[in-house]
């Protein structure tokens, strides 16, 4: 129980900072809408091509706008020495983890939320299947990224040159992660049947699990003051 | 010592092989000598991963005893390991081109090694954006290990596409003459040899330079 009070703790110390200067989440809405944007101009935005794309550009966007956020997360420490001082707070390395994680998750799902009505209304997509399964895809691969995401993202921190570093070993990683979630939201997206979604909804799970798991033990080896 | 007999015997072997691939082994009945690209590129493969699992290994080693033996061993072996993908990824196309009529497919298997090529490669670039030593050598272990889990499952999501790949091994055995798989077996051999002598050596250099820049260090203190 105490473990997570603490978790609750550093994730409300980071989602009041964030109420406050609400710099993070809208410049992280603006970079979506910019990539959404982008896309647009790259493909015709009337023509057949983007319906086949559509699920790809959700994720791109959702994948290169989650990058800022998390380079954010560990960077923003660093002013003040913030970070020493929570890698030599008395609490175990996973509590940081975690809360970092949730904050990042709730960071970009907010960003999400807003992003994925425009994009449906920018290029006039009608969708065929269940929203609620296509939340249940967005959540999930969110949540996959926020926890790789946020390990390596506190490992890139205390690199000469994180901000660059970060998507560069990020990337390689999530491509299970990618590929189960740009298809699973393709299929979902067509209306496609249960037997057609439910293996890519599998590999999302598992990778989510694993990938929560395996950084959550291998923290204290990162976070070592 | 044992380098150099090592030494010895990989140039022995991998010049036999080289021998065997080039005048002993025939060539294949379809698609010809652009066929025998195929023992060198098979052995490559087969030093990568062997090279990518002992950076696992030299990682979780490291983090349990501290010994920075281990993170030699991790960051040679991953240089060793990125060097052979790299010769992977361009025999294969080379052999592609004429047997498929094109250099590259996203198969499972071609994907999957790419992936795993970017995967060390960023092993790499960790190791040289951190500059000091015991903080290099403790995340591009974390970074070793986590790398080496994602492997499977990227091989899993990829697998649901197509593979044209061809399935050499398969639980009947091998898939060729008896000629052919001879000579597979012994590159696969030799390759193994020349893994283990650049190891030793890598290895060796790499102790070298870290005893180097605590000599420096003593001396600037001094």
């Amino acid at each position: 129980m105490r473990y997570f009070a603490q978790v609750r703790a550093l994730l409300w110390k980071d989602l009041v900072s964030e109420l406050r200067t609400k710099e993070m989440v809208s410049s992280m809405l603006i970079f979506s809408f910019l990539v959404t944007v982008v896309f647009s101009f790259a493909f015709e935005p009337d023509s057949d091509t983007i319906k086949q794309v559509f699920p790809g550009i959700i994720w791109a966007a959702f994948i290169f706008t989650g990058i800022l956020g998390l380079n954010r997360s560990f960077i923003n420490e660093k002013g003040n020495d913030c970070i020493m001082g929570l890698m030599s707070a008395a609490v175990d390395k996973g509590v940081i983890f975690l809360g970092k994680m949730t904050g990042n998750f709730i960071f970009m799902t907010v960003m999400e939320a807003i992003t994925l009505p425009v994009l449906f209304v920018l290029f006039d997509y009608r969708m065929k299947g269940s929203p609620i399964l296509l939340i249940i895809v967005v959540v999930l691969g969110t949540l996959g990224f926020a926890a790789i995401g946020t390990f390596l993202s506190a490992l890139s921190v205390n690199t000469s040159n994180s901000e660059v570093l970060l998507p560069i070993i990020l990337f390689p990683l999530i491509t299970p992660l990618l590929i189960a979630a740009v298809k699973a939201t393709a299929v979902i997206l067509a209306g496609g049947e249960f037997a057609e979604w439910s293996n890519w909804l599998t590999i999302l799970l598992a990778y989510d699990i694993i990938f929560t798991v395996i950084p959550w033990f291998l923290v204290d080896y990162v976070l070592e003051v | 010592m044992v380098r150099k007999v090592l030494g010895w015997i990989t140039f022995v072997m991998v010049l036999t092989a080289t021998y065997l691939v080039f005048l002993w082994v025939p060539n294949e009945k379809v698609m010809g000598p652009v066929q025998k690209i195929f023992y060198f590129h098979v052995a490559s493969a087969w030093i990568g991963f062997l090279a990518f699992f002992v950076v696992f290994i030299a990682g979780i080693a490291y983090l349990v005893t501290r010994n920075s033996f281990w993170d030699s061993v991790g960051a040679a072996s991953a240089e060793i390991g990125v060097m052979f993908t790299t010769i992977v990824l361009i025999t294969g196309p080379i052999w592609a081109r004429s047997a498929w009529n094109a250099w590259w497919t996203w198969d499972p298997r071609l994907t999957t090694t790419l992936v795993l090529w970017f995967i060390y490669v960023a092993y790499l670039l960790i190791r040289s954006s951190v500059h000091e030593q015991e903080k290099k050598s403790r995340f591009s272990a974390v970074f070793g290990i986590v790398g080496f889990i994602d492997v499977p499952i990227v091989w899993f999501s990829i697998r649901w596409w197509r593979t044209i790949h061809p399935v050499v091994v398969d639980s009947s055995g091998l898939a060729m003459s008896s000629k052919m798989s001879f000579t597979l077996i012994f590159s696969v051999a030799a390759f193994t040899f020349l893994y283990f002598y650049l190891l030793s050596n890598s290895v060796f250099v790499e102790r070298m330079r870290s005893e180097l820049s605590e000599l420096k260090e003593a001396l600037l203190n001094r």
